[in-house]
């Protein structure tokens, strides 16, 4: 069960024909697949591509209608290797996943698939993390294209670009039998925007007329002499075939503008900031005019020499904005010119950032340097937003203050804001079963002392912040265990690695589990079963608990560690439980057992369970039957005020507030309305010998004849000893 | 040259920040929607990342008229990210990121319309100080006042929480009611309705926000962040106590009345009011003691310190105590209260109690006391058969009695262990107080005074306190005649507050030891 329901927002995918598509990019985007006679997809979860995998799991009965065949493969390796349906066959093939990452995983798939090319269009769907926001290492995609030699697009950032370049990409793959591969932004995939559709289309080819009729060419399989002639093939048939398709069919565009001598070559994804970057320059207005030309690469691999040279022509300098590092677009530019033997100037990073992301600040900035050098007239003639036109315009203009050229963060009152403003890391969610497990684990150092602790991707990765500060590395999703590879020597402490269930499933299973078994690994490997690949949206995975209807689900982990040869397994259904989870962690790291000690910590990712579980008890109390609501309190009278829960436990809906008593100054704890009443205050306050502070409190809703009995007879004999007591204290009331 | 025509018409820019959960893509989706309905394009972009759980995430959002864009003949080009300083609406679901928005220029003096909740959502860096690591929220009202054309600034959250609603829905009202977007009331609401998800609450919180707005103030008024004084009343029923209050507002400065009353309130809720006379006898003698020592120059320092810290001293949280305040009817209604239970449910509350052997003996006679903790054999069979985390269910009649009963021992309670112990260290206390006075270091007593906030807690943690509290008794003796001793005390005070392992304050009695630790020109070096 995913996070968020789009069988709402599915419905848009049956918009008729030439009708107004309003929506989200990731929606557009599973729009125009439809539109483009798609025969199946795959893909991994992972922002910001999620929510497309949910979008396209969402629209599975729509799908079946047109005989597409959609399925969530177990890595994005499985995806690529997926796209070799198109390798025979000519079917219209996508997958999609987070990138670098995902690519990264992928790439051994998606060399062998670029290698003997493509039937069927082949399209990877990448959704860019990088810049703000992003939560895995800066890197770009460009490099995997290169070095396949698989083509790269990069639209203008709006849904009709976007739209356009799925039905392009796949048109491209077929022209120049090569997996296509188009990049989204972050940004790209969440945009609000429209764009006019057009009829969704049956695949030409289904994957049923595949199987029936299967075809061999081993001319396509990656086994020498073949894959000798693949190289040359790519680069005599191949290559040129797509510098065809993209001339000819326009996919980079050029913008006129007055400064003719000068221009501006730029990634397609980065349109909508140059054009704000300009306009902030009084050199663009909101339409997209410039007075400066622009030569804008939607097709970002390969590069297009006859259109360089013929946009380059006749300039005397040209700046090329190239979003990320290293600059391979620049260094291409260059060999490009100086073999056509242009003299026009080639400006990039030498007036914008090497690295990160070009913000519409960086990209003035540059463009304002670039201008000073080789146009300042440009600069001096034009004021900020400019608005030239003085025809007769069909509303008055919205009158509004120029831009600040700097903003002020110089101010000292809003540099002071620094002491005050706190860092807002991600953190465990209200009543996240993970939590439990990394106090346990804090509380199981305070007894072992202090052990290297191999992490890795997930929600579980947060246990590196504050207030668990625990973890030392992360080396991909479903590394942990095998980052701890090398500490497999014999000595007093034992590494400790932690694997999700997303991650096992991914590859932890063999990469980690079997890898420790088959080299006698002595670690403790914590295996976090939150049924569901939670980081991601909340996903199913093969051990997940859910009813689907189509997966095979509640696959359990530990029997696949046990397949997997692993003897000292312990399992706790109940993460909650931080005593017995310290316990069980300290057994692990102290046990005798040779071998891989793994602890399988289960409880239900908390997001997912309330949303399920929320409208049940809601409905079974309007209907009049006897339920029990449980939340968690704190005394102020009884808490002290040092806050140890909360440097064991940082749920969101554990607080502090002020104690309202003149002699206790610093605030109590407090827990908030958020409170979904999980357990792990109290069992932390516990295990941890903490404080009396905190209670749980059970709520009868529509009590039976029975209870109410109870209560009668417990508060009338409770209810006349709190009175006498409140009596005596009342007498000596200051 | 020109054949290129740049056509009039640029976007309204807003930003919204706010945390995972706190709906700033549903405000988003809803001025998205006004704003198509009434004919305008909007284009709106976020960087979520599913995975960004508690997170401050920014939605940033354009619009142009409709008209605009088909007078130009052409779909506008929107930015997909805010660029600082030009920014003409800022709403910020929580004070805090008010002041990230700031922080990161998306406010202009000359343009920007400031609209932000001033409720707190605590971080976690704030809240898991060992005392009060919150930030002072004045700060962001002071940047804005200079950084925005207009702040409107109050509590939406608890608006939206009287309409029973979320902040989504107050923002969405103190933005219509800012006037900053050009849309009638009508079109919000409108744009709540047809959202057709708990409309009703949506509307009433709305309303609530709408008006707040309307009628904000230019400049908004600071948030007043003082703790009120306590009430030192005219006249009690009981005589006795009435003795104690005259005492108090007889032979005390008026400075230290509130204290005073606030103490002796704690001592009789606690123990008795003879044991509240023995606090102000207490608190007596060191006034004297201030006023010899020209206390009244010094705005009687050491009294107030001692009306306050000798309080919290003498009413040391024990068993009883607990079993005391646990069973209070009072405190059945607030439980009640606080979690929102209806008349007609009923509610029973768990306590995670898990007592250990030092507390079983602590409420034991002293001698006795002494002799099972100090009893290998019966004293580790007490600890394994009885130190085990304990579920006390209240409300129930059998452990209600034995909390009651247990609460009962109040009255042997000068006789306990605890107590010996407890008295024992005050008095090696006050007296060193008292030592420091005469030897001329007024400043260092009423700082060694001050240093008793350090113990607090139970178990553990108030062993950790007391730890550190005889690291800075001894510390103060040290400190006695030497210049800026007061303040150094003081400095260790927050060394022993800042990190739970107490590294910072190791290290500075580390540099005290070595003669290094002199006042505060060697720290604050340290510190820059």
């Amino acid at each position: 069960m995913a996070e968020r329901s789009f069988k709402k927002e599915v419905q848009q995918l049956r918009i008729p024909a030439g009708q107004e598509f309003r929506g989200e990019g990731i929606l557009a985007i599973t729009k125009a697949l439809l539109q483009s006679g798609v025969g199946y997809v795959g893909g991994y979860q992972g922002s910001p591509i999620s929510h497309l995998m949910d979008v396209l799991a969402d629209a599975n009965e729509i799908l079946q209608e047109l005989d597409v065949h959609f399925e969530t493969s177990a890595s994005e390796a499985t995806a690529a290797a997926m796209l070799a349906a198109s390798v025979m066959y000519p079917i219209r093939g996508a997958v999609t996943w987070k990138s670098t990452v995902g690519t990264n995983v992928a790439s051994d798939a998606l060399a062998n698939l670029a290698s003997g090319g493509v039937t069927g269009g082949a399209l990877i769907i990448i959704g860019e993390d990088y810049g703000e926001g992003s939560s895995i290492m800066q890197e770009r995609s460009h490099a995997f294209a290169m070095k396949s030699q698989m083509w790269l697009l990069d639209p203008r950032p709006n849904l009709e670009s976007i739209v356009q370049s799925v039905e392009d990409g796949f048109e491209l793959s077929e022209a120049s039998n090569t997996p296509v591969m188009l990049q989204v932004r972050i940004r790209s995939c969440h945009v609000h925007g429209r764009f006019i559709t057009k009829e969704n289309k049956r695949p030409r080819y289904t994957l049923k007329q595949a199987l029936e009729n299967p075809v061999r060419d081993t001319s396509r399989i990656v086994l020498p002499p073949a894959s000798f002639a693949h190289e040359h093939e790519k680069i005599q048939q191949r290559w040129p075939a797509a510098v065809k398709f993209i001339r000819e069919k326009k996919l980079n565009e050029f913008f006129d503008g007055d400064f003719k001598d000068i221009g501006l070559i730029l990634q397609g994804g980065l349109y909508n900031g140059v054009i704000r970057a300009l306009q902030l320059l009084g050199l663009a207005d909101s339409y997209g005019n410039s007075r400066i030309p622009m030569y804008v690469m939607n097709v970002t691999y390969p590069v297009i020499d006859e259109e360089v040279v013929q946009f380059c022509e006749g300039k005397r300098a040209v700046l090329m904005l190239e979003e990320g590092q290293p600059d391979y677009i620049e260094q291409n530019l260059h060999a490009i010119l100086r073999k056509a033997g242009v003299a026009t100037h080639l400006s990039g990073k030498d007036v914008l950032p090497m690295a990160g992301e070009y913000t519409t600040a960086a990209m003035r900035a540059g463009i304002e340097a670039f201008l000073k050098a080789h146009q300042p007239d440009a600069l001096a003639t034009h004021e900020a937003v400019a608005a030239d036109e003085v025809a007769e315009a069909a509303v008055a203009p919205v009158p509004k203050a120029k831009p600040a050229a700097v903003p002020i963060t110089f101010h000292p009152k809003v540099k002071a804001l620094a002491d005050v403003v706190p860092p807002r890391p991600a953190g465990f969610c209200v009543g996240c079963p993970e939590r439990p497990i990394f106090a346990a684990m804090k509380l199981a150092q305070a007894d072992l002392g202090e052990h290297h602790v191999s992490c890795d991707i997930g929600c579980h990765l947060f246990s590196i912040l504050p207030p668990f500060n625990l973890g030392a590395t992360t080396m991909g999703y479903g590394l942990g265990a095998a980052s701890s590879s090398a500490f497999n020597v014999k000595t007093g402490k034992r590494s400790i690695s932690v694997m999700g269930d997303g991650g096992f499933w991914h590859n932890g299973l063999t990469s980690g589990i079997a890898n420790a078994v088959f080299n006698k690994n002595d670690g403790v490997i914590v295996i976090v079963d939150n049924y569901y690949s939670s980081a991601t949206g909340g996903q199913d995975i093969p051990s997940s608990r859910a009813d689907n209807p189509d997966r095979s689900t509640k696959n359990p982990i530990e029997a696949a560690i046990k397949g997997a040869g692993v003897k000292w397994v312990r399992t706790i259904d109940r993460t909650y439980d931080v005593a017995r989870m310290r316990d069980t962690l300290e057994e692990a790291l102290t046990t005798t057992t040779d071998g891989p000690k793994v602890i399988i910590a289960q409880s239900e990712c908390m997001l997912n369970r309330q949303r399920r579980e929320k409208p049940i008890f809601t409905k079974k109390v309007k209907a009049g039957e006897r339920a029990v609501k449980e939340r968690f309190g704190v005394d102020p009278d009884v808490c002290t005020g040092d806050h140890a829960c909360i440097r064991l436990s940082g749920c969101p809906s554990l607080s502090v507030k002020d104690s309202g008593d003149p002699l206790k100054e610093d605030p109590v704890a407090h827990v908030d309305s958020g409170c979904v009443g999980c357990g792990n205050c109290g069992e932390v306050a516990e295990a941890a010998v903490l404080c009396p502070s905190f209670y749980r409190a059970d709520i009868i809703h529509n009590p039976t004849g029975g209870d109410r009995f109870i209560a009668k007879i417990r508060s009338a004999v409770i209810g006349w000893l709190q009175r006498r007591r409140a009596a005596r204290l009342a007498q000596y009331a200051l | 040259m020109s054949n290129i025509v740049l056509h009039p018409g640029t976007p309204i820019k807003i930003a919204i920040l706010a945390m995972g959960g706190q709906g700033g893509g549903v405000l988003a989706d809803w001025i998205v929607e006004m704003a198509e309905h009434a004919g305008w394009w909007a284009q709106t972009t976020s960087v979520p990342g599913v995975a960004q759980r508690t997170g401050a995430t920014i939605y940033y959002l354009e619009l142009l008229p409709e008209a605009a864009a088909k007078a130009a003949g052409k779909p506008p080009t929107l930015a997909m990210m805010p660029t600082p300083g030009d920014v003409d609406l800022v709403v910020a679901a929580e004070l805090m990121e008010a002041g990230r928005a700031m922080q990161r220029g998306l406010v202009a003096p000359d343009r920007t319309t400031l609209i932000t909740s001033t409720h707190r959502s605590y971080s976690v860096t704030e809240k898991a100080a060992l005392g009060n690591g919150i930030g002072d929220p004045n700060k962001v009202l002071d940047a804005g006042r200079e950084a925005a054309k207009r702040v409107l600034a109050f509590d939406l959250q608890a608006l939206a929480e009287k309409a029973g609603s979320v902040i989504s829905a107050s923002l969405f009202g103190a933005i219509a009611g800012s006037g900053a977007l050009p849309f009638g009331r009508e079109a919000f609401e409108e744009t709540i309705r047809s959202s057709g998800k708990g409309v009703e609450p949506s509307l009433r919180a709305f309303a609530l926000g709408f008006e707040a707005a309307s009628k904000a103030p230019e400049v908004p008024a600071a948030i007043d962040t003082s703790r009120p004084a306590p009430v030192v009343p005219d006249r009690v029923a009981n005589p006795e106590v009435q003795k104690l209050l005259d005492k108090v507002k007889a032979e005390f400065p008026p400075v230290a009345h509130g204290m005073l009353v606030a103490g002796l309130r704690r001592l009789i809720d606690y123990q008795d009011v003879a044991y509240a006379a023995e606090y102000l006898q207490k608190c007596g003698e060191l006034r004297a003691l201030d006023e010899r020592n020209g206390g009244e120059a010094k705005g009687w320092a050491l009294t107030q310190a001692a009306a306050h810290r000798v309080a919290v001293a003498m009413s040391y949280d024990d068993v009883i105590r607990v079993a005391d305040l646990k069973t209070r009817g009072s405190r059945f209604e607030r439980v009640k209260k606080e979690v929102g239970a209806k008349a007609d449910q009923l509610v029973y509350t768990t306590e995670f109690m898990h007592p250990r052997l030092e507390e079983i003996c602590g409420t034991l006679p002293a001698g006795l006391g002494r002799w099972l903790e100090n009893s290998k054999g019966i004293g580790g069979f007490v600890k394994r058969k009885m130190e085990h985390g304990r579920r006390v269910r209240t409300g129930t009649l059998t452990w209600f009695l034995a909390l009651y009963a247990l609460a009962g021992m109040r009255r042997f309670r000068r006789s306990l262990l605890r107590h010996q112990i407890e008295t024992a260290q005050q008095k090696d206390w006050l007296e060193r107080v008292v030592r420091l006075v005469g030897k001329g270091d007024y400043d260092l007593a009423v700082e060694t005074l001050h240093c008793r906030r350090i113990v607090k807690g139970y178990s553990g943690t108030h062993d950790r306190g007391d730890k550190r509290f005889a690291a800075l008794m001894k510390a103060a003796d040290e400190l006695a005649g030497r210049p800026q001793a007061a303040v150094t005390l003081h400095q260790l005070l927050e060394a022993a507050m800042a990190d739970e392992q107490g590294r910072q304050l190791d290290a500075q009695l580390g540099m005290l030891l070595k003669g290094n630790l002199t006042a505060g020109n060697q720290l604050a070096r340290q510190a820059a």
